[in-house]
């Protein structure tokens, strides 16, 4: 649509795919008028590293650590999605304890991307200051997820059929420690920024989907939640064990910028509760079931959907009966939350592209994959 | 303390008279400005980045020197030994006057500025006007500079910087009227000595919290920091500028912050009036508080958008120092009329 030859007053401007608003290597090409957006195109795929072409040339417990590298932010629950849409396909068991320890692992996740990014986006609007408290926590958070899993940011924790290790006490120690201030942080956080005049006037109103239109651009997650819709993957087509566990799903009604703001920071504390209720109910046990090594679903078509930090992951597995899968594909959340930019964002200004980019919380390495 | 008073005036009337010759003593006064500058400018810094650090829970510079106080002449020394990068298809005259244009304007208000009863290089009858007069062409060395980069963001954070420098001024000689009106002068000593017992803050408060908003916009500042707002225009005006072109519009940055300090503080709180001891401490006390109080409120808030920011100039500051104006005058001329 764009590149033309402009002839009136409008003029194009590259934002990203470097620059400090973009999130990695979103390369958004802006005609402008002004300062107001007359057109926008999104051009993606600058990391693009072929992982779903990987797993069609690898069996199914060699991509393991690739799901780690595609939401990078959300590392643990790729690995909880995968494992799950594997041993479902294949019928392999996984003992309470190893679930349990799974879900702790992956709300912790959830609560570490979400102070990501409350931080960035706050960066995004020129709130310098809690980006520092919002990576304070985070480093507690990965510090306590280290002591289990060894690694801070691309994971590889999960297996089929259970987890790598079992907790220890430093994990336990360091959750302990983590909950009561991760709750004072969160109110300090309200204090600091919800309620402050300045970014309620920069987020209220801006970036406005309706429900109808969240819907039709497939949106999913904390965006298509802030529109009013009641959806979320761990409710819908309940998985792991969340049928059991007692969690509210926050909403929003407007569907803009402060919605979304609004309704992440309420999943930080709902997570918290899941991960609270979880260590409550630990069962003793193996944390690992005997599973082949490499695990061969019956021929098929296999699919499988997680609610992640982002949104809705869907993985489509085609199998032919060998032990390296004839297709996987993933249907990632921020493909399809990014996907309404070109109709949001024409009429509103540049700082607004920000916010409203920031509010959608997008991570470009899933989307190129 | 009576005699330290006694030596620094002296030391005073030294700089400005006894050296003799207008112009020697002219030369040896901007000699002295521009090493405050300076100084003044890597103090501010170093105080910059402690304070931002101690907010965010973090210790700050603390490798080079005690607490870390010599980092910026390590920044400095950086600075100087980068290469000064010049985008090709510019006009290399205006590129490189741009910087040097944002630097020349923020010495000469130093002249006028009132540190102590005897400190201070000239007294002129219009000081106030001076600085104002030249805190506009800031606007001009930026625009100068923006444009002539050639690069759409500096463009566009030139765009704003005008129009947002445009807007604020008002607010900001509105309410400086409003004390020269109570002073009756417009020398920046003699507003100094009007507030001989009372300072103008409470006889002006709106004038003085519009001032020191006014002043944070002027000098470009969180949360009115539009112009290089880093995460929408990278770095706005200045982002094609690298080494020592760069330094000279962060110097700037930071002298025009102890200069509208400073006025604030003139016009506002006293000058070097104290309960005890009149004399400059007391004016660099005031004046440090007052940006310690900018660094603080830049260090919390997020950034307001351009078209909010001028609505907030045009819609609310400038009426409400309008009225303040007005309201001054009939006040000052009833009162004088009895």
């Amino acid at each position: 649509m764009l590149r033309a030859t402009l002839t009136d007053d409008t003029f194009y401007l590259n934002l990203g795919p470097q620059h400090p608003s973009t999130h990695g290597v979103l390369h958004l090409l802006l005609r402008l008028d002004g300062e107001r957006i007359v057109e926008c195109e999104p051009i993606i795929g600058y990391s693009h590293r072929g992982h779903e072409h990987m797993a069609q040339q690898r069996t199914l417990s060699q991509f393991l650590p690739n799901t780690g590298r595609m939401d990078y932010l959300a590392a643990l629950m790729y690995n909880h999605a995968y494992c799950l849409a594997v041993e479902r396909a294949c019928g392999i068991a996984v003992p309470p304890r190893a679930e349990y320890i799974r879900v702790i692992c992956a709300e912790l996740n959830r609560i570490g991307s979400h102070l990501l990014w409350f931080g960035a986006y706050l960066l995004d609007l020129g709130g310098i200051t809690p980006f520092l408290y919002a990576f304070d926590d985070r480093e507690d958070l990965l510090a306590v997820l280290g002591e289990i899993t060894g690694s801070r940011l691309t994971y590889n924790y999960c297996r089929f059929g259970g987890v790598a290790r079992d907790l220890n006490q430093a994990f336990c120690d360091g959750l302990e420690a983590f909950i009561p201030k991760m709750r004072r942080r969160l109110a300090d956080y309200h204090t600091l920024v919800s309620k402050n005049i300045i970014f309620i006037n920069r987020t209220r109103g801006i970036g406005v989907v309706d429900a109808d239109t969240a819907l039709a651009a497939g949106f999913s997650g904390p965006c298509l939640r802030a529109s009013g819709v009641d959806y979320d993957v761990r409710r819908a087509e309940p998985y792991s064990l969340y049928p059991e566990l007692d969690f509210e799903i926050p909403t929003g009604q407007n569907g803009d910028c402060f919605d979304r703001f609004m309704v992440r920071l309420q999943e930080i504390e709902q997570s918290l509760r899941i991960v609270e209720q979880a260590l409550e109910r630990l069962p003793e046990g193996e944390v690992k079931a005997p599973a082949p090594q490499h695990p061969t679903p019956d021929p098929g078509d296999y699919l499988f959907t997680y609610e992640s930090a982002r949104g809705r992951v869907g993985i489509y597995l085609v199998s032919g009966g060998g032990r390296v899968p004839l297709r996987m594909k993933w249907q990632v959340p921020s493909f399809n939350n990014l996907s309404v930019l070109p109709s949001l964002l024409p009429g509103t200004l540049v700082a607004d592209t920000i916010a409203i980019l920031g509010s959608i919380d997008v991570v470009m390495p899933e989307i190129d994959r | 303390m009576q005699g330290v008073s006694d030596y620094m005036s002296g030391l005073g009337q030294a700089v400005a008279g006894f050296l003799g010759p207008d112009i020697l003593a002219l030369v040896l006064g901007l000699v002295l400005v521009l090493l405050f500058i300076q100084v003044n400018a890597m103090f501010l810094v170093w105080a910059e980045r402690k304070v931002a650090a101690h907010i965010q829970l973090r210790i700050g510079p603390k490798e080079v020197g005690p607490f870390g106080l010599l980092q910026t002449i390590v920044d400095g020394v950086k600075l100087v030994a980068k290469e000064l990068i010049t985008p090709q298809p510019v006009s290399w005259l205006l590129f490189v006057l741009g910087p040097v244009l944002v630097f020349a304007p923020v010495m000469v208000p130093f002249v006028v500025l009132p540190f102590g009863p005897n400190l201070q290089v000239r007294d002129l009858n219009v000081g106030l006007l001076l600085i104002f007069s030249l805190g506009g062409l800031n606007v001009l060395a930026i625009l100068l500079g923006g444009w002539a980069s050639n690069n759409k963001y500096a463009l566009l954070g030139a765009i704003r910087s005008v129009a947002q420098n445009v807007a604020y001024e008002i607010p900001l000689l509105l309410s400086a009227m409003s004390v020269v009106i109570l002073a009756g002068t417009f020398s920046m000593q003699g507003i100094v000595e009007a507030q001989e017992g009372v300072w103008f803050i409470f006889y002006q408060p709106v004038a003085g919290l519009l001032y020191l908003i006014g002043a944070i916009a002027e000098t470009n500042r969180a949360p009115f920091d539009i112009p290089e707002a880093e995460s929408e225009l990278v770095a706005g005006f200045h982002t094609e500028y690298s080494g020592m072109r760069f330094a000279l519009f962060f110097l700037a940055e930071y002298t025009n912050m102890f200069i509208v300090a400073s006025v604030a503080t003139t016009l506002f709180f006293g000058g070097w009036r104290g309960p005890v001891a009149d004399g400059p401490w007391w004016f660099l006390l005031k004046v440090y508080l007052l940006i310690f109080g900018v660094m603080w409120v830049r260090w919390t808030y997020p950034r307001l958008r351009f078209d909010q920011l001028m609505n907030f100039a045009w819609k609310y500051m400038i009426p409400i120092a309008l009225v303040n104006l007005l309201l001054t005058g009939l006040v000052m001329k009833l009162v004088g009329a009895a």
